[in-house]
């Protein structure tokens, strides 16, 4: 091994034992793997045959798989040895890149709002064409939407302060900011809901508008309710002590995806409801 | 380095039950956990995948070997036909092989891991495949079939065009193929930044390392775009949606803006990995050093980079100002620029070396010939004036197929005669891979270099049936379909032969010219390799 084929360089042994998580077989991802494909080929079977088993069925053995999984990933991270500080160090790149490319889900519907906003043209089928198109009414940013803006910003901040308590060993001051946390995250899909109901426009054959709207704040919706559920998970084991001041990182997790949703949110509300609106609705 | 950090303190009570004999099959093979195990499951996956997208090939060939509807019953069988052969071809073949495959067995034996960062969602990135495979079969026998081709353009692909579950069952198929990739794009985004061995810095990973770190980039913030596209046609198909439905507003050029923001992207996710495949060989048999190492490197990032602003190149018919197709038409051509450093850089090693033409530098060096033809012709088509009396004949068909089917294929094949003495510990039969080398050469540039001549002569693409004036070319093109295919048959003899030869391997067979980390273990390669930690210096 005289030259690696870039340069100088020889390879010797480090002595070093390898400090990575070898992770046991699993029988989780083969099933999630045909769960999940149970669950989507099951979305088509509504849509055309009105069939709901394979639905069902794909999503019943996704939540057990998913419940199973995490399970398992939770009972290494309490055994000793198995998620070292270079793993942990994994998970968290694990976890950006993740976002980042949830980041990029987001910006498909950006694209698809802004090739419509900002250039109206694009707009296809009227006379004379704008943005939000002719005849469609649109939310008072100033209403709903500003008090869920205000709703999400505090659930921001509330989850710093359970981040804190941790820092601080102090586990009241984690279940405090978590729980108000995760009811914040609950009122706004409630609020959200709300809304919805209040809809100047309906989304099936609303033509361009409700379905830009709808699916670039139905998805966050959706991304809200999973933030959720990973906080009010963190909440339950932050009840049983699994966080130290050293060791929170599924904590952290939760909270880079809260900050992440909330992110997303603050763009919806500007660009979507503030900019984007049009004659505003009165209820 | 944090990894020795690390190393030294703790216990690793877990290193002690890792033995595969321990495992039951379902344990080794269904629930892996084991990159070279997952690996080779995808090179499996890739191999019967790629089969059936030949096959459909070979019947798309024979329906146009003499004008009139010999194969097919209609056009929309044809269109079924073509969509399959694309989409089975890039997401269940190319990248399969390329990325699941080589990937997985040889970024953690090439920086002295002993695993992929997370081998669970490994396993299920594998998994995910099979049921994505059975979804692209459902649209491909489900009612009429789904026809849209693989770019899924509206209003093709609309409810009123594509009525009938088929086209759904598809793009449900591309949700799971594209979460497949997501979560391997993570593992090795994750596996490369952190599990390289001491002393691995990032200007001394091999450039198959660089390579497949650019891949995963594109594929983590492509990937999702595309899935966002397909959720869009999705609803409008079947929820009331008009992304892009005219009649509700909607704007069918949205849709290709989106699908190319990913599908441009994509072709760079195909080509890159077979970009460091054939540095290595390249390298190996001219018993070089590769020519200009940071260059490559930053090379292949240029591309990964530029090729996130090149997308609407594809749609310079769409209606787009002239303005927007001048800055296409530029950028697209800076590409040529890293490219052509690639190129230059592979010759120059060569260049000196004392060249051993094994089988692997045989497809190293006819990748380099296929992909610079289609490479030149790519900048051809970068001309907005020139594609728009181009665009959608079979000057491009045989424009991409030089770079994928050859190029990315060519890819594939130079890494599997390189590596799977070092996979399974067999050598290959020389005279036989030689011979297989030769008849693909042979078949593919008779195939696709005669599509360049009928589309200047106007022939468009995605159509079962042609005038007469087409029928020479055409006619070649299919004699030099079934050599290919001829030559894929030999390639299964060629692994039956490879599998039951008596020859066992050394660690590095290929001598000194092949210098990096997985050269330095056994082959095959121990189930867990680097228990202790390589050191480079």
């Amino acid at each position: 091994m005289s030259s690696d084929s870039h340069g100088a360089t020889s390879i010797t042994s480090s002595g070093l034992k390898q400090p990575y998580h070898l992770v046991d077989p699993s029988p989780w991802p083969i099933i999630g793997a045909f769960t999940g494909g149970a669950t989507l080929t099951g979305i088509v079977l509504v849509a055309h045959y009105h069939s709901w088993w394979m639905l069902i069925l794909g999503l019943i053995g996704t939540l057990v798989v998913m419940y199973g999984w995490w399970r398992d990933v939770l009972k290494e991270s309490s055994t000793p040895g198995m998620h070292s500080t270079i793993v942990r160090l994994g998970l968290r790149y694990g976890v950006i890149m993740f976002i980042a490319s949830e980041v990029m889900f987001f910006v498909g519907f950006f694209w698809a709002f802004f090739h419509f906003a900002l250039y109206p043209e694009h707009v296809l089928g009227v006379v004379n064409p704008t943005w939000p198109p002719p005849g469609v009414l649109t939310f008072d940013p100033w209403g709903l939407p500003f008090l869920n803006t205000m709703i999400l910003l505090l659930s921001g901040t509330t989850v710093t302060w359970a981040h804190h308590g941790i820092l601080h060993n102090d586990r009241k001051a984690l279940i405090q900011g978590l729980t108000i946390t995760v009811v914040l995250g609950l009122l706004f899909t409630c609020l959200q809901a709300w809304e919805y109901s209040l809809a100047p426009f309906k989304f099936f054959g609303g033509g361009v508008y409700p379905a830009v709207f709808f699916l670039a704040t139905g998805f966050h919706g959706f991304h809200v309710i999973i933030g959720t559920i990973f906080l009010a998970v963190c909440l339950l084991r932050a009840r049983k002590g699994h966080f130290t001041a050293e060791r929170h990182f599924g904590f952290e997790a939760a909270a880079w995806y809260w900050h992440f949703v909330d992110v997303v949110w603050l763009f919806l509300f500007i660009c979507v409801y503030w900019w984007g609106a049009g004659e505003i609705a009165h209820h | 380095m944090s990894a020795q950090d690390h190393a030294a303190g703790h216990g690793h009570g877990h290193d002690d039950h890792h033995h595969h004999a321990e495992l039951s099959f379902a344990q080794r093979w269904l629930f892996s956990t084991n990159h070279k195990d997952i690996g080779t499951l995808y090179i499996i996956f890739g191999l019967i995948g790629g089969i059936c997208g030949l096959i459909i090939s070979v019947l798309m060939r024979m329906e146009l070997q003499s004008p009139g509807m010999q194969i097919f019953s209609s056009g929309q069988a044809w269109n079924a036909a073509i969509t399959s052969h694309g989409l089975l071809m890039i997401f269940f073949s190319v990248m399969p092989v390329l990325i699941g495959g080589f990937g997985n067995w040889f970024i953690p034996l090439m920086i002295g891991a002993p695993d992929m960062a997370f081998p669970r969602l490994n396993n299920i990135s594998f998994w995910l495949l099979v049921p994505a495979f059975a979804l692209i079969l459902a649209g491909q026998f489900v009612g009429s079939g789904a026809g849209p081709g693989w770019t899924l353009y509206p209003p093709l692909s609309n409810a009123t065009y594509q009525s009938g579950p088929a086209l759904d069952f598809v793009l449900f198929a591309l949700h799971l193929a594209g979460i497949s990739s997501l979560l391997g794009a993570i593992n090795f985004i994750t596996t490369i930044f952190n599990m390289r061995a001491p002393g691995m810095t990032l200007h001394k990973m091999p450039l198959f390392i660089w390579a497949m770190l650019v891949t995963a980039f594109l594929l983590l913030l492509a990937v999702p775009v595309l899935a966002g596209a397909i959720t869009m046609l999705i609803t409008d198909r079947n929820f009331g949606t008009a992304f892009f439905e005219p009649s509700g507003g909607g704007d069918p050029v949205l849709f290709q803006h989106l699908f190319w923001f990913f599908g441009h992207p994509e072709v760079y996710i195909m080509i890159l990995p077979a970009f460091g495949v054939i540095s290595h060989i390249i390298s190996t048999f001219s018993r070089k050093p590769i020519f200009g190492y940071l260059g490559m490197a930053y090379a292949m990032v240029a591309i990964g980079v530029v090729g996130f602003v090149v997308w609407a190149h594809h749609m310079f018919i769409s209606g787009m100002d002239v303005d927007t197709r001048a800055y296409f038409m530029a950028a697209t051509m800076i590409i040529a620029v890293p490219t052509g450093i690639k190129i230059f850089s592979w010759i120059a090693t060569m260049w000196g070396g004392s060249i051993e033409m094994k089988t692997p530098m045989l497809w190293a060096v006819g990748f380099i010939f296929v992909f610079t033809l289609g490479g030149v012709t790519g900048v051809v088509l970068a001309n907005a004036g020139i594609d728009q009396y181009v665009h959608n004949t079979y000057y491009v068909i045989a424009h991409f197929h030089y770079v994928l089917s050859l190029g990315a294929v060519f890819g594939i094949f130079a890494g599997f005669y390189y590596w799977i003495g070092k996979m399974s510990g067999r050598q290959y039969p020389e005279q036989l891979g030689k011979l297989h080398f030769w008849m693909t050469f042979v078949g593919v540039n008779l195939t696709f270099f005669p599509m360049h001549f009928l589309g200047l002569a106007g022939m468009p693409r995605r159509y079962v049936d042609y005038p007469d004036a087409f029928v020479g070319w055409n006619m070649v093109a299919s004699i030099g379909a079934y050599i290919g295919a001829a030559s894929m048959v030999l390639f299964l003899y060629v692994i039956y032969r490879t599998f039951t030869s008596k020859e066992r391997l050394a660690d590095n067979y290929w001598g000194e010219g092949a210098t990096t980390l997985e050269w330095t273990q056994s082959s095959p390669p121990a189930f867990h390799t680097y228990e202790v930690l390589p050191r480079i210096r």
